[in-house]
């Protein structure tokens, strides 16, 4: 009696636990809700995954493209000057850090009336803001507020219009493949997705359509073109291209040691693997002495 | 610590002098060389010194981080990145301390999961179980208060949604909140206090390591067949055995751990925690670090806030007494045919419960639906009133899409929806009824399988283990 009772309770779990993943996995998954839109393509950045890196002449000229474009409105507040010399970033020299630096204007201290002093920038000090404060910014961009840049590739991020179930798929990928450029991959599409508006669509006061950017509302007005900017290594202007070299500069604004970490990361991984090698290899030989 | 003797032998005139007035070394070497160790220990064993390791890693990282940090709302957010940008290594330090949080989680449930299959919370093993649980109970609050100190979007939500949960207390929750929060809403004080406990809790956490331990060395580890250890030849030394297995199986840990710090370290973070905290602007979606996921998807499923707060407790809380809520005398799941599938679903609505978790709350994981697609709203409208009038029953609903070209309005006639509130309400009772009915009722009327004689006749068979005696 005992027997057939348990024997039930164990076809009954094991059912159960059969038609939960049947059914979850032959049905077909909800739609996201509203949107729409394109999916977001994953990029080939230069300082994507185990031997990436920042190149050099991509920040130098994605660097070009925010102080002509974008430094407009949007700050660099928690970068300073001397970053823009540092190792593994755009690597300016400098003098050349030292004029971007001097064309700033710092307020530092006051003078004998107790009137704030004004000087030109040095090297330490942070990037200056485009705007006194954030009240003074929306004044000037019709109310909208331009974010700072300082981290905004690290602050944004994509989802993937994929099925629940192949979620964790992409998961495992995109952990074994270090993908931490989603930030970057939607700065890029944003830049790239101004289009002309659908049959119907109709826009707010002084807002513009952009294909990726969530609502499809965007207030910033397309901020690059063609030959926007020009470029002294004779790179193409599309674009496309100021797109990906910005892109790639916020991308080493936000993660300025990523060279370094990932450098020193191939040290650690390989010495790590030797290391546990070595015990594996002594925990063998001492457990060959007991049966186990 | 225990009765166990130790066979320490001081070899020096100074460990002669030490030994007759502090025996430390004594008792160190009673209890991390000679301690006699179950034979058959798995690697799912080495979890207790992956553990100690990951504390030991939050402790040296977190000090040299309070070193930099400002718990100041005006100065938080800009002090972690100060650290990521100007202190030397400072990325690595914090990124570390980031990524190690998780890493201390998941070995944590790795650890327990292990403590349930194999029943190293029955009899006489009681206490270390229950110091185990209160370590996981101030891991979380630890993580918690950690999180907040970034101040991001996410860390401060966080903090006003979990701190709101007070609210919910009958009479004095309101009173209670404002004292947590010290103040109106939540601000600097707030953050000033959630930096001064994260300080404090890790300490509180080394004291209750210290006791699991102890407790775990007065009655020996547990093994994978559950059968007590009864002579000398079902133990080996901890040293060397032990320590170098341990030792291995920390430096995989290690592996996977400097994986995600040197090449995914924000991927188990979300992007909002970048934007600085901004107490006029919600983020769309307020979700916790994934290992809280399961008990998030437990609190949401209970659309009553008191009740939903109560069963989250209770779904930690359980785990107290789960040692008087199993009726088998069996320990390892090994030998216990009728709970393993019921194990085994219970590991997967952990998991699920963690996906549902991630989900905002009306998400559909299963949908039947007839949609038709109309190009304007109007008619969209019409179809559906249309619908309504046949069957007023039907669920129905427009949605907005936008493609390059043009806009559509699909109408959608749901036949049937699993919802993600549906989902985690099941998952959340079967959760329970694993503690409460499964666990109870299969120790009753289940027939075990047999035991092996001792530990070392399961390793090498009855007769070679009657001939080493």
């Amino acid at each position: 009696m005992k027997l057939k009772l348990s024997d039930f309770l164990k076809c009954m779990s094991a059912s159960i636990s059969v038609l939960m993943v049947t059914s979850l996995l032959a049905v077909t998954p909800a739609q996201a809700a509203g949107g729409g839109g394109p999916e977001i393509k994953r990029q080939v950045w230069s300082f994507n995954g185990f031997f990436g890196k920042y190149n050099k002449a991509q920040l130098q000229r994605g660097f070009g493209v925010y102080k002509e474009v974008c430094a407009a409105c949007h700050g660099l507040k928690l970068l300073s000057y001397r970053n823009l010399v540092q190792v593994g970033g755009p690597e300016f020299s400098k003098e050349q850090a030292l004029a971007i630096a001097k064309e700033a204007t710092i307020i530092d201290g006051v003078d004998e009336d107790g009137e704030p002093k004004e000087r030109e920038g040095k090297l330490s000090d942070r990037f200056a803001s485009p705007f006194k404060n954030d009240t003074q910014a929306r004044a000037s961009n019709n109310g909208a507020l331009p974010p700072d840049f300082s981290v905004i590739a690290k602050a944004r991020t994509y989802h993937r219009h994929v099925p629940w179930y192949t979620e964790p798929y992409y998961w495992a990928y995109d952990m074994a493949t270090g993908y931490e450029e989603k930030g970057v991959d939607y700065l890029y599409a944003l830049l790239t997705g101004y289009k002309t508006p659908p049959r119907g669509m109709k826009l707010g006061d002084g807002m513009n359509y952009n294909e990726v950017f969530p609502g499809h509302q965007i207030a910033m007005a397309a901020p690059l073109s063609e030959d926007a900017v020009e470029y002294a290594d004779g790179t193409p202007t599309s674009l496309n291209q100021h797109a990906k070299d910005v892109s790639a500069f916020l991308a080493w604004a936000s993660e300025p040691h990523l060279n370094a970490r990932k450098d020193l990361g191939k040290r650690v991984l390989i010495y790590l693997t030797i290391l546990a090698l070595l015990l594996f290899l002594a925990k063998r030989s001492l457990w060959a002495r007991v049966k186990h | 610590m225990s009765d166990h003797s130790s066979t320490y032998e001081p070899t020096n005139g100074f460990t002669r002098w030490l030994d007759e007035r502090l025996p430390i070394m004594r008792l160190m070497h009673g209890q991390f060389i000679d301690f006699p160790t179950p034979r058959n220990l798995n690697y799912l064993w080495t979890f207790g010194a992956i553990l100690t390791f990951c504390l030991a890693i939050q402790l040296i990282t977190g000090i040299v981080l309070a070193m930099h940090f400002i718990p100041h709302g005006d100065f938080a957010f800009a002090s972690v990145e100060h650290i990521m940008r100007d202190v030397n290594w400072g990325d690595l330090i914090r990124y570390t301390h980031f990524v190690g949080a998780s890493m201390f989680f998941l070995a944590a449930y790795i650890h327990m999961f292990r403590g349930l299959y194999f029943g190293s919370y029955k009899s006489p093993r009681e206490i270390i179980w229950i110091l185990g649980v209160l370590i996981i109970l101030c891991m979380i609050i630890t993580a918690f208060m950690g999180y907040s100190l970034v101040w991001g979007q996410m860390s401060f939500w966080a903090v006003t949604v979990i701190t709101n949960l007070f609210t919910a207390i009958p009479i004095v929750g309101e009173s209670i909140t404002q004292w947590i929060w010290g103040g109106y809403s939540v601000g600097d004080p707030t953050l000033n206090r959630l930096f001064s406990l994260h300080y404090l809790f890790p300490f509180i956490i080394v004291a209750l390591v210290a006791l699991h331990i102890w407790a775990l060395h007065v009655v020996g580890s547990n093994n994978p067949t559950g059968v007590e250890p009864k002579t000398e030849n079902d133990s080996v030394s901890f040293y060397p055995y032990y320590v170098i297995k341990d030792s291995f199986a920390t430096m995989v840990f290690a592996l996977l751990f400097a994986w995600f710090v040197f090449y995914a370290p924000n991927y188990l973070g979300h992007s909002d925690n970048f934007i600085e905290a901004n107490p006029l602007q919600t983020p769309p979606h307020i979700v916790p670090e994934w290992y809280f996921l399961p008990f998030y998807a437990i609190l949401r499923a209970i659309p009553d806030k008191l009740l939903g707060v109560v069963t989250m407790m209770a779904a930690i809380c359980v785990l107290f007494i789960i040692p008087w809520l199993d009726t088998s005398k069996i320990r390892s799941t090994r030998y216990r045919p009728l709970l393993k599938p019921f194990f085994w679903l219970f590991v997967i609505t952990c998991l699920v419960l963690g996906y549902c978790g991630a989900k905002s709350p009306d998400y559909r994981f299963v949908e039947m639906a007839d949609t038709q697609k109309y190009t304007s709203k109007a008619a969209a409208v019409s179809a559906k009133e249309e619908i309504l009038s046949k069957n007023k029953h039907a669920d129905l609903e427009i949605i907005e899409s936008i493609n390059s070209k043009e806009i559509t309005y699909d109408l959608k006639n749901t036949k049937f929806k699993l919802t993600n509130q549906v989902l985690s309400l099941l998952l959340t009772f079967y959760y329970f009824a694993f503690f409460f009915a499964i666990m109870p009722i299969v120790g009753l009327i289940e027939t075990p399988h047999k035991l092996p004689g001792s530990i070392a006749e399961s390793v090498l068979g009855k007769s070679s283990a009657d001939k080493a005696q």
